[in-house]
């Protein structure tokens, strides 16, 4: 298993470098050797031409991603426990939800702009809007999927409402909220590229790829392109082992 | 501590269609310290009796009462025993033992060490640290037995509390639940459909009418504990509530 599962990528850098030397145009494909210097110097900006580092312009689409990310928890959340709750709230909620969701996160973009003008809070706005409703929808779910049984256990034991909540409501369903979370920060994280490329954006991950092109530096956009990639596996999986270290009990139910 | 249930009733609403019959004027006493079990032909509503006198459920008309004050909210000093799914997952057997005291307000040492007492009534003491899923089926269930011991109620109410479990775990969990009451002096009413797990656990066994279930016949059982179930006398008061349980079917 192991070696096959290498096997493509090794495949592909090899086929990379073979191609970047048939083409021989650094614009369209530069070569391996120009990408990995870029990389190798993430604190140095010799690269990237006064737009910034590599880990600066990282840490700053993280801090956005993250203030985006949190307010939409803020909001999902509470609202996913209310709306998972109360069937009434479903009622009178769900179809306007339906409606909005399949609206992409970039399509608010203009609106966005209208709305908060150019900087930080239209940014973090694209950022609310994608992780919004994966971390809804899965609170929601998280919370219907409640026994009844563990909700009537508790207040034959004589658990107030406020208590049924906090420990049978929340820690029941915090596994699925962790996933509606992972999911959220994960769509969060793609979005946050395309908001760094709106007007008048200065910094970020985003924002450092599509400068490198105006420059014509395909291998700074390519080692952008890794940078962000490596940051989403990584976060990912921040998510995946703290799932597994707290909600170890999920599926086993009995 | 005596449980009065007098005539009590009810129906289950549903939109569009007649209600549903589920209880009717049924009258029962349980008195202190009594094992009472509850049997009758399916549907006959034992489960909503022993629901409404938990608190989880309202009657349509009549009461219960609890040493004369009237009982319309799950209370303290009766606990439910539920048939499956009632463990915390998230919660290891000690804190799941532990949790009528936490919502009590008792400080966690203080709720700990009544906790490992009570698991170790239901000898689980080296299993403390384990999760529910770890568990055979008897042994969450002494778990939640020791729940339920835990917030010392007078009562316990039992809803076909081994019904998942294979004969020979039942058999077991029957003996010790036995023990447990003779050692604890709770009252217990205890719904089952087992005729032969009523007549083993027994005081009394009422037996209700198909639906509308009301009290078709109470049953008193004389015999020693433990009871032998091979005994001619077993055998015999056995064949009698059999007899009493399929006529309420046939709705004589």
């Amino acid at each position: 298993m192991r070696p096959l599962r290498i096997l493509l990528p090794i495949l592909l850098v090899v086929g990379w470098e073979v191609a970047a030397a048939l083409i021989n145009n650094p614009f369209i494909l530069p070569s391996l050797t120009t990408v990995i210097p870029v990389l190798a110097h993430p604190f140095s900006t010799e690269y990237t031409l006064g737009s910034g580092s590599l880990v600066e312009n990282a840490a700053i689409s993280l801090g956005r991603v993250t203030i985006g990310f949190f307010m939409a928890a803020i909001v999902a959340i509470p609202l996913g426990i209310v709306m998972g709750r109360s069937p009434w709230l479903r009622d009178f909620l769900d179809s306007t939800v339906e409606l909005l969701r399949p609206i992409p996160p970039l399509a608010w973009v203009p609106l966005s702009l209208a709305w908060f003008k150019i900087g930080m809070a239209s940014m973090a706005f694209i950022i609310f809007i994608g992780a919004f409703f994966p971390i809804l929808l899965n609170t929601i779910d998280g919370v219907k999927s409640i026994k009844l049984t563990w909700i009537e256990v508790a207040t034959t034991l004589g658990a107030r409402e406020r208590q049924v909540l906090s420990k049978v409501i929340l820690p029941g369903s915090l596994p699925t909220i962790w996933t509606g979370l992972r999911v959220g920060f994960g769509i969060a994280w793609m979005c946050v590229v395309a908001a760094e490329w709106m007007p008048g954006t200065t910094r970020g991950l985003g924002y450092l790829i599509l400068y490198a092109y105006n420059f014509g530096q395909t291998n700074v956009i390519i080692a952008g392109m890794v940078v962000i990639g490596v940051i989403g596996i990584l976060i990912d999986f921040l998510f995946k082992s703290i799932e597994s270290r707290w909600f170890f009990w999920r599926g086993l139910e009995r | 501590m005596t449980l009065i249930i007098r005539d009590l009733a009810k129906s289950f609403a549903t939109e569009g269609k007649p209600p549903v019959e589920a209880l009717a004027s049924l009258n029962l006493e349980v008195l202190d310290h009594e094992f009472v079990s509850v049997l009758g032909p399916s549907g006959c509503g034992k489960t909503t009796l022993l629901r409404i006198v938990a608190g989880l459920e309202t009657a349509t008309s009549g009461t219960v009462e609890l040493d004369g004050g009237a009982v319309t909210r799950p209370c303290p000093r009766m606990a439910m025993i539920f048939q499956e799914y009632s463990l915390y997952p998230w919660r290891n057997v000690l804190d799941n033992i532990a949790f009528g005291l936490e919502v009590k307000g008792e400080p966690a040492a203080e709720r700990r060490k009544v906790a490992a007492q009570y698991l170790d009534l239901v000898s689980l003491a080296d299993f403390a640290y384990h999760y529910p899923y770890e568990l055979s089926g008897g042994m969450r269930q002494r778990v939640a037995v020791a729940r339920a011991l835990a917030i010392e109620p007078q009562i316990l109410l039992m809803d076909e509390p081994f019904g998942a479990l294979d004969a020979q775990t039942r058999n077991m969990l029957q003996k010790e639940l036995l023990a447990i009451w003779e050692k604890t002096r709770k009252t217990i009413l205890f719904v089952t459909h087992s005729v032969d797990e009523a007549v083993y656990l027994s005081d009394r066994i009422v037996v209700l009418s198909a639906r509308p279930g009301r009290v078709r016949d109470v049953v008193s059982i004389d015999l020693p504990r433990p009871r032998d179930r091979t005994s001619p006398g077993f055998a015999a008061i056995r064949r009698y509530v059999l007899d009493l349980i399929e006529d309420a079917a046939k709705g004589q």
